[in-house]
């Protein structure tokens, strides 16, 4: 206590250490609130190192070779190897020793048949997982699609409209999202089956587009209420149409909303699990029900499981990092009311 | 241009009457103004005429010609607005240059540039066409919100308070471009405002609003020199008009609070049939001080103004203001005793506050 | 009650100046307007001395004690801002009562500052409700009052009355004074309205561009301004400017007029100015209209002010464009309206009239009796 007061004594003489350059209260420059940010500092970085061990973790186990991936105690430090990612291309078969042999001979092999070989396997063909791939992309990409203009449009609607009962109809429409999917997922299937949707594209887009929708209305909404309705009004008086006054001015002003919402969407319809596996098998299966079902001889093969994890992780962190700053604001919005 | 007539405007929003049976006319380029405290209608008034809000009852005539079911596009009017009345993504050229390109309008693109370079001019924007509208001052700002109005030459303008965001000098300055370009190019102009200096100096005509309904509607003079109402007298006039409560007594006028006592035959003409309670009006520019003068009192504060200094005097419960040119060497404490202009007085009804001639 | 003293207080951002060094001393007991125009530095320089705002250069002093690196809190001041900031979710009684608070008074003492404070602003009808529910005026009232029961040393107020109708401001301004005369305080007042600082201020701190222009008592500002700024800005509308080429006691305006300077000014003209050129200003008062006169022009607008009537008129000998560069402001008896075209003729009361150097923006000094 005694050195912290003297400590302030010395800064109300001499004041910060380094020059102000900025903006700030005096009370953000004492001594005190500097040694603050630095714990603060300290914690932040010790929070996000914690929650990227999981995540780490999975991205060594895609290189692992097989024996390494399971190893117990589990291998911090390991040879690097491409095993994973060959089990989830290709689809192998174990060879007998005989023909272990005869595949030894052969020069026309290329490097990821090499792979297998020295795993003392041969390489059938190509797997599944690009087309489920392929799938996740359509279905993932077309519902974001849909949610966002047709939750645009309603949003518009609910903003600038005096539509009797809107405060009801907007209440509906985001108590859908308090219903737990698991719920509902017996009645859809069987409403599927009877309507000839069972494992197609069309279905997985309109399930996850309606699913969507409620958080795409709520969260665009909320931007276009931002918008002062005077840049319309100017439109219309200067001779435009709504929908042209729409196109023209409350659209580029959007643009944040607009992208935090299509993330958002997106992170949901690529990640879904529960729906894809019930209601998909060979046409239309998205990768996230596939990739844990990968069995190999001898059980799971984590290190695949691993691989495939981290392949489709990588378009998410792509495009949210792309739109971060967008999302920074979509996140906050409508809290901070000025 | 235009002569537009509103009658029997009526508009309510739920529970609340917005607009009570409003009805005024603006004749061809006229410069009319709609004074009124924050939440008399005012605004409302100029949504209804642009089309932007629909009455319920009542019409709006162009010309003579009832326009109710008109669209705001159709109408041919422009508006400016207090604010956000320029777009933050395009520049300043693009802007004024948007209302030309509404497709029902069908301008070439050279006429168009012909006539955004001509507005620039006339606002003295020319240099800022390129700039992007975020980078502008306020006063360019709201120069750029009228030059996208100009640029249409429409029939008539409607311009909501476009200057009470400004800082103080910079209204003074608009002010009295507004005006000269309106006289010049003779446009018919409904200006909305809450500042009585607004309404004074470039007003035409003025009409005061109140609580949804026309007070009084006259030209600047009329409006500052007759009021109808205490309310109309309060609302013009900077300082506000002095307003005491009087009751008579054995043909004297005593100020309610005071010990003074004013003969009647000094104040009225007509001493006679002055009601038993009434309140007096009287300009702070038509209080004198004066060594014979009929009032007494103690100067409260002073504010010195430069051009004219401030005076509060107590006399009794009441205060009063008098404006006196220059300096003055009276100070805090003073007793002072004060003349008044008599032909300048004027008499309201205590309850009702309307006016009434004595 | 306390002095307020600056010595080199500046504030920078990076490179550029917010305010740029300032030596100022507020006596105890003293009501000081900074005024400017928006982006001018004085609402910084207000923040600077509250603590909100930390300089980047120099010390500041109240009441001989060194604050320049105390916290907001710890420098016994009150803030008042445009915007009210009361706490939406407390009644006004607690809004009140909340900077008492925090310093552990007994109840009985908090009441009754209170109590004190309410009386004085005549608030006691709205002690129960919340800030919501209250009219801009009323809202300024309480915040005053929650600046007020602290009793601090100094009251620092940014713009009070930036947030309320044109009609409200003249009777708040009056109470503000009123406030500040009962309760002896050191008083920092900001606007950008120069009616409200000549109206209030004991001194006004003309500022521009981070610089500050001039400060002085509100006749000094008035009737002596320092320099082309002062004398544009303080007046509404401001005072007017003209240019002109100076030879032989006569000066030549631009358009054409020949002003015949006052004799008085006749020697500092000869030996103040470094070429010919010269700026005559006058304020719209100062300017007499009559049948013949040493001035001629053409009216642009006239318009009127209640008791008096402002002829915009150019010197030009016609209605030119360009406003700024060529019109002057005349303030007439109402009885002298004037359509617009019609030629006007005045002359300049002697001892109102003033001389600037174009190049240095300075006022021309000589022994003026104010």
């Amino acid at each position: 206590m005694a050195s912290d007061v003297s400590a302030k004594r010395t800064f109300a003489e001499t004041g910060p250490s380094s020059p102000v350059v900025e903006s700030v209260r005096v009370d953000q420059v004492t001594p005190r609130a500097k040694t603050g940010m630095t714990v603060r500092l300290l914690l932040a970085i010790l929070v996000a190192f914690i929650m990227l061990i999981p995540v780490t973790w999975m991205a060594m186990t895609a290189f692992k070779s097989r024996p390494d991936a399971t190893a117990s105690p589990p291998k911090v430090f390991f040879a690097p190897s491409l095993d994973g990612f060959i089990g989830l291309f290709t689809n192998r078969t174990q060879l007998s020793a005989g023909a272990l042999a005869t595949e030894q001979e052969r020069t026309d092999l290329n490097f990821w048949e090499k792979q297998a070989l020295a795993r003392g396997m041969r390489i059938l063909g190509p797997s599944k997982f690009v087309n489920q791939l392929q799938n996740s992309s359509i279905i993932a990409l077309t519902s974001t699609f849909l949610a966002v203009t047709l939750g645009l449009l309603a949003a518009y609607a609910f903003s600038r409209y005096d539509i009797p009962g809107k405060g009801d109809w907007l209440f509906f429409i985001l108590s859908t999202r308090m219903l737990p999917p698991v719920v509902v997922t017996i009645p859809i299937f069987l409403m599927y089956r009877v309507l000839g949707l069972y494992d197609t594209h069309i279905g997985m887009i309109l399930l996850y587009t309606v699913f969507n929708l409620s958080f795409s209305v709520w969260l665009l909404k909320g931007f276009i209420d931002e918008i002062p309705i005077e840049y319309e009004e100017a439109a219309l008086v200067d001779g435009y149409s709504r929908l042209q006054a729409f196109r023209k001015i409350v659209l580029p002003q959007c643009v944040t909303g607009i992208a935090a919402t299509a993330v958002f969407c997106l992170i949901f319809a690529w990640n879904e699990y529960a729906f894809a596996l019930m209601l998909t098998s060979e046409k239309a299966r998205t990768a996230p029900p596939a990739i844990p079902s990968n069995l190999g001889v001898g059980g799971i093969e984590w290190h695949v499981i691993a691989a495939g994890s981290l392949l489709f992780l990588i378009p998410v962190v792509i495009v949210t990092f792309a739109l971060r700053k967008h999302l920074l604001r979509g996140v906050t919005f409508g809290a901070i009311r000025q | 241009m235009s002569q537009i007539a509103l009658s029997n405007i009526t508009k309510r929003f739920r529970a609340i009457t917005a607009l009570n049976d409003v009805a005024f006319e603006v004749k061809d380029a006229e410069f009319f103004v709609l004074l009124g405290p924050t939440g008399a209608g005012k605004t409302t008034t100029l949504r209804v005429i642009a089309g932007l809000i629909k009455q319920d009852v009542g019409h709006v005539t162009f010309d003579g010609q009832i326009i109710d079911a008109l669209p705001p596009a159709d109408r041919d009017v422009a508006f400016v607005f207090q604010q956000y009345s320029l777009y933050p993504t395009m520049t300043v050229y693009e802007n004024l240059a948007f209302p030309l390109r509404a497709p029902l309008r069908k301008l070439p693109e050279p006429e168009i540039r012909k006539r955004v370079t001509e507005t620039a001019e006339v606002l003295r924007i020319s240099h800022l066409l390129e700039r992007k509208t975020a980078k502008l001052s306020g006063g360019e700002m709201q120069r750029v919100s009228i030059g996208r109005a100009i640029v249409r030459s429409p029939r008539a303008y409607l311009m909501d308070e476009p200057l009470s965001n400004l800082d103080a000098k910079l209204r003074e300055t608009l002010r009295v471009e507004l005006a000269h370009l309106q006289r010049t190019q003779g446009s018919t102009t409904i200006f909305v405002t809450h500042d009585q200096i607004e309404a004074l100096t470039m007003a035409d005509r003025i009409g005061v609003l109140n609580h949804g309904s026309l007070v009084q509607v006259g030209t600047p003079e009329d409006i500052y020199d007759r009021p109808a109402t205490t309310f109309v007298a309060q609302l013009v006039g900077s300082p506000k008009i002095n307003l005491l409560n009087a009751t008579t007594e054995n043909g004297t006028l005593r100020l309610d609070g005071s010990d003074v006592h004013l003969p009647s035959r000094e104040v009225c003409n007509d001493p006679k049939n002055l009601p038993a309670n009434l309140v007096l009006g009287i300009r702070p520019e038509d209080v004198r001080p004066d060594p014979d003068g009929l009032f007494g009192g103690e100067i409260a504060l002073t504010e010195p103004l430069g051009v004219e200094t401030l005076l509060y005097i107590r006399i009794g419960r009441q205060t009063l203001v008098s404006t006196v040119p220059g300096i003055s060497p009276l100070r805090r404490g003073d007793m002072v005793k004060f003349g008044i202009v008599r032909e300048r007085l004027h008499f309201f009804d205590q309850t009702s506050g309307a006016r009434f001639s004595a | 009650m306390a002095e307020i003293e600056l010595r080199q207080v500046e504030k920078k951002f990076g490179e550029a100046w917010a305010v740029r060094p300032m030596d100022l001393t507020i006596q105890s007991g003293e009501f000081v307007a900074l005024l400017g125009p928006s982006g001018c530095g004085k609402t910084t320089t207000l923040r600077m001395i509250s603590g909100l705002e930390a300089v980047t250069g120099g010390r500041i002093y109240i009441d001989g004690k060194d604050v320049t690196w105390l916290t907001a809190s710890q420098r016994d001041i009150a803030f008042v801002f445009q915007f009210f900031a009361l706490y939406p979710q407390m009644t006004v009684r607690q809004n009140i009562a909340f900077p008492l608070e925090s310093q552990g008074m007994k109840r009985a003492e908090m009441d009754h500052r209170i109590d004190e404070v309410v009386k004085m602003l005549e608030i006691g009808h709205l002690l129960k409700r919340k800030p919501a529910a209250l009219s801009g005026g009323d809202k300024q009232r309480v915040a005053l009052a929650r600046s007020l029961v602290r009793k601090p040393a100094c009251f620092l107020m940014d713009e009070p009355l930036g947030a309320l109708d044109a009609e409200f401001r003249e009777a708040m301004r009056a109470e503000i004074k009123r406030l500040h005369l009962a309760q002896h305080a050191t008083s920092v007042y900001v606007t950008h309205d120069q009616v409200e600082a000549m109206a209030m201020g004991d001194r006004i701190v003309v500022m521009s561009n981070a610089v500050v222009q001039q400060v002085g008592m509100p006749s000094q500002v008035y009737h002596n301004p320092a320099n082309l700024f002062v004398a544009n800005f303080i007046g509404s509308p401001g005072m007017n400017l003209v240019a002109g080429k100076y030879a032989d006691g006569v000066v030549h305006l631009d358009g054409g007029s020949a002003y015949p300077v006052p004799d008085g000014w006749k020697p500092v003209l000869s030996t103040a100015l470094r070429s010919d050129d010269v700026i005559v200003g006058f304020r719209p008062e100062a300017a007499q209209v009559g049948e013949a006169g040493a001035l001629s022009g053409v009216v642009y607008t006239s318009d009127l002010h209640g008791a008096y009537t402002m002829l915009h008129a150019s010197l030009e000998g016609e209605a030119g464009r360009n406003v700024e560069d060529k019109i002057v402001h005349i303030r007439a008896p109402r009885e002298v309206a004037h359509t617009m075209g019609a030629r006007i003729c005045f002359d300049l009361a002697p001892d109102m009239v003033r001389f600037f150097d174009p190049k240095t923006e300075a006022a021309l000094a000589r022994e003026v009796r104010s």
